[in-house]
């Protein structure tokens, strides 16, 4: 390890074991991508709740919200279907935390968007919605 | 070069609410410059949380995160005074960590 690597290593812990799940990021299919996440069984679940609009002007960042109260959530994925990769964003979730996520993102075009949460023992369970999009936002 | 992280974190009852804007291009290697050549992408891939120095948050982003990332999430606990420090790593290996106290 060069003495720059080891800078960055000691500034950065969190990151010298932490691997990037690449692959998941680049799948353009739903269901690879959670099982790359660690998904198992997928199912849809009226306990996923979500807060997104019905239409985005701007494809170039759409609020998104997603939040559940389901027991034992490990992981909260995002995903827009039509988008050139699927996966948006994963959160690991922690005691620390409620499994209560905001965030922007990018829509190419109108899109069902996919909120899942994944369990501990591997459940994968799913809202989505479509999100109509009126100027693309892989461009902007 | 990176620009810091702009961190708000306000204790209310037993939870703070962390609202976060970090300041990245998310480039997401789809547009083409104006000459028709692929800009590459250039993006957050990790992002972690800490409370007082103990881990409470990791994400994963991908490119389909709008530029300047922003994200809201709600730590059971902290006080006001606890520090919440902000670290990112991009996929050029580019790193930044940012801290604020809870208000």
């Amino acid at each position: 390890m060069t003495l720059a690597g080891l800078l960055v290593g000691a500034g950065y812990p969190q990151f010298s074991t932490a691997a990037y799940n690449k692959t998941s990021f680049e799948t353009k299919s739903i269901n690879e991508a959670i099982k790359m996440q660690g998904g198992g069984v997928i199912s849809e679940s009226k306990e996923v709740l979500i807060n997104a609009p019905d239409y985005a002007e701007n494809g170039a960042a759409v609020a998104m919200g997603v939040s559940t109260f389901l027991p034992d959530v490990r992981k909260i994925l995002i995903l827009i279907e039509k988008n050139p990769a699927t996966l948006a964003a994963s959160f690991q979730v922690s005691d620390a935390v409620e499994s209560n996520f905001s965030t922007r993102v990018k829509m190419s075009q109108t899109s069902d968007v996919y909120f899942v949460a994944i369990s501990s023992d591997g459940r994968a369970m799913y809202a989505k919605k479509e999100v109509k999009v009126t100027i693309g936002g892989c461009g902007a | 070069m990176t620009e810091p992280t702009r961190i708000r974190a306000q204790a209310l009852g037993e939870k703070t609410t962390v609202r976060v804007l970090m300041n990245h291009e998310m480039e997401s290697g789809q547009r083409k410059d104006a000459s028709g050549k692929i800009i590459p992408s250039w993006y957050i891939q990790e992002m972690t949380v800490m409370l007082n120095a103990k881990v409470v948050l990791t994400a994963e982003f991908g490119t389909s995160v709008s530029k300047n990332p922003y994200l809201q999430f709600i730590l059971k606990g902290g006080k006001a005074g606890d520090k919440i420090t902000l670290s990112w790593r991009d996929n050029k290996g580019e790193t930044r960590s940012d801290e604020a106290s809870i208000t």
